[in-house]
């Protein structure tokens, strides 16, 4: 079980917890603003973009190539950027922070 | 070779020089065709622009010479472009709502039964256009039975059997809208006329002709794209009933496929942009001007993104496909696209064992050194029940 904090930009903070499936799915079963998924997970267009509070970097890890080159092209880009699609959910995640890009 | 397969004309030139030409009406188009490229040129809308003064330019082939109206977000660029966009995207989110999937399923239902019912279908216009034409109506918020008229136009907005662009078949088009703008002024209700018409942007009410310029992305951009991707799906599973059996037993690809199959078929070849300065692209100077056309097609197959790139790989985990374009200008009818394809491959999963193509007519596109396959003109099917 992991329990994940999302900050959007409205400035709301919402924590919600699961035990499988990716932040994305996460994001879009609890309607978090600005997770939107419209792929559904396969890296194809960077609706789920969020930064990872950077204390918290290791938990998470950095992007593959493909996400890697996929965030380039965002205008919201931080050195803390990922795609929530490609973050896996498991226990180390719990009390993960993440701020929604959009 | 199967009858589904789309090859890839474009490999060859987007290994060596990385770009193609074409002459459109006269009108030169460099086609950018490797994936890190054309996510590039599409990114950067400053310098490859879609909102010039030429209206139809973008488009290829182009409507310069058959369309006065602009069509809106798509030949606007920011910072206007996200003020409609704002306007537009909560309503084209809609598919995402249970009571509207519910509503295109008993579309997409019927018309599998109808074909299950027959002999054989002849899909693309028995099948793909009515699919395509009733769900319209349900993006637009309508009644059903505007779909009628809008089946008895054909398969192409804008194309006919003999020309290219046919500005004939164009005003049919536009004179409806028109007509359909003009009785939502009169009695508005809650449809995408007249959401547009009650809409402001900064203030300022939306006019007739922005609104049309809304309404005529929708019909155009929606129909034959999407009747491509249902006609290609048909038959990529009447060519690969192992494929409809792994559906079946496997659910939980359904999104995997439904992207894989959409890279794959990219029914979209190329959209066109007006270079604003002087540049170059793939090492080539490009002058202002000039057009070049993202071919989302050929960037779907390259091989340094995509492994077995000319292969359906029904459960291809990262697919980062531009078959919806890319950045900016991204298809605001893709949510509406996506769950046309995730109800109609549930229920072909569902209700058909199989599928047998009786005969068929491709339709290529003719792009001077490429010959591109899009789709089919015709295309007969023996839809067999489970």
């Amino acid at each position: 079980m992991a329990k994940i904090t999302f900050i959007t930009s409205d400035g709301n903070s919402t924590t919600v917890e699961a035990t499988s499936g990716s932040v994305m799915e996460l994001g879009v079963q609890n309607k978090i603003k600005g997770i939107d998924g419209d792929c559904g997970g396969v890296c194809s267009c960077a609706t789920c973009h969020v930064h990872v509070n950077p204390a918290q970097w290791d938990k998470v890890g950095s992007p593959l190539e493909i996400e890697n080159d996929m965030l380039e092209f965002d205008e919201n880009v931080s050195e803390y950027s990922r795609l929530s699609c490609q973050i896996k959910i498991n226990e180390k995640l719990d009390g993960l922070v993440l701020t929604v890009a959009k | 070779m199967e009858k589904s397969t789309i090859s890839d004309p474009f490999k060859e030139a987007r290994e060596g020089k990385g770009f193609g030409k074409l002459n459109d009406q006269n009108d030169l188009v460099t086609m950018v065709l490797g994936h890190k490229d054309v996510r590039k040129c599409a990114h950067n809308w400053k310098t490859f622009q879609s909102g010039g003064e030429e209206i139809g330019r973008i488009v290829i082939p182009s409507e310069v010479h058959i369309r006065e109206t602009r069509q809106i977000p798509f030949e606007v660029d920011p910072p206007k472009h996200k003020d409609y966009r704002d306007l537009l995207d909560t309503w084209f989110k809609r598919p995402l709502e249970a009571a509207y999937q519910d509503r295109l399923y008993q579309i997409i239902n019927d018309i599998v039964d109808e074909a299950l019912s027959k002999k054989t279908i002849e899909v693309v216009e028995e099948f793909s256009l009515k699919l395509q034409s009733r769900a319209l109506t349900l993006l637009l918020n309508v009644p059903s039975k505007e779909a009628d008229l809008w089946i008895s136009w054909g398969t192409h907005v804008f194309r006919s059997e003999d020309k290219a662009l046919d500005s004939d078949k164009a005003n049919i088009l536009y004179d409806y809208i028109d007509n359909q703008l003009d009785i939502a002024i009169k009695n508005s209700k809650n449809d995408l006329y007249s959401i547009l018409l009650a809409s402001e942007i900064n203030g300022k009410k939306i006019s007739k002709e922005e609104a049309k310029g809304v309404m005529i992305l929708t019909f155009a951009g929606g129909r034959d794209t999407v009747i491509n991707v249902v006609t290609n799906s048909i038959a990529y599973f009447a060519d690969h009933p192992t494929s409809l059996q792994r559906l079946r037993d496997e659910p939980e690809i359904l999104n995997t496929a439904i992207e894989e199959l959409i890279r794959y078929f990219s029914p979209l070849t190329q959209m066109g942009r007006v270079v604003t300065e002087d540049t170059h692209v793939c090492e080539h100077a490009i002058k202002a001007q000039s057009r070049i056309s993202m071919c989302w097609a050929s960037a779907n197959r390259d091989e340094r993104v995509f492994e077995n790139a000319n292969e359906v790989v029904l459960d291809r985990k990262l697919n980062p496909h531009v078959a919806f374009g890319f950045g900016t200008h991204n298809c605001l009818g893709a949510t509406h696209t996506r769950q046309i394809m995730k109800i109609l491959l549930t229920v072909l999963a569902h209700k058909v064992k199989s599928m047998k193509i009786i005969n068929c007519e491709e339709n290529i596109e003719n792009l001077d050194e490429f010959d591109r396959k899009v789709g089919f003109k015709k295309i007969q099917i023996k839809f067999n029940k489970r």
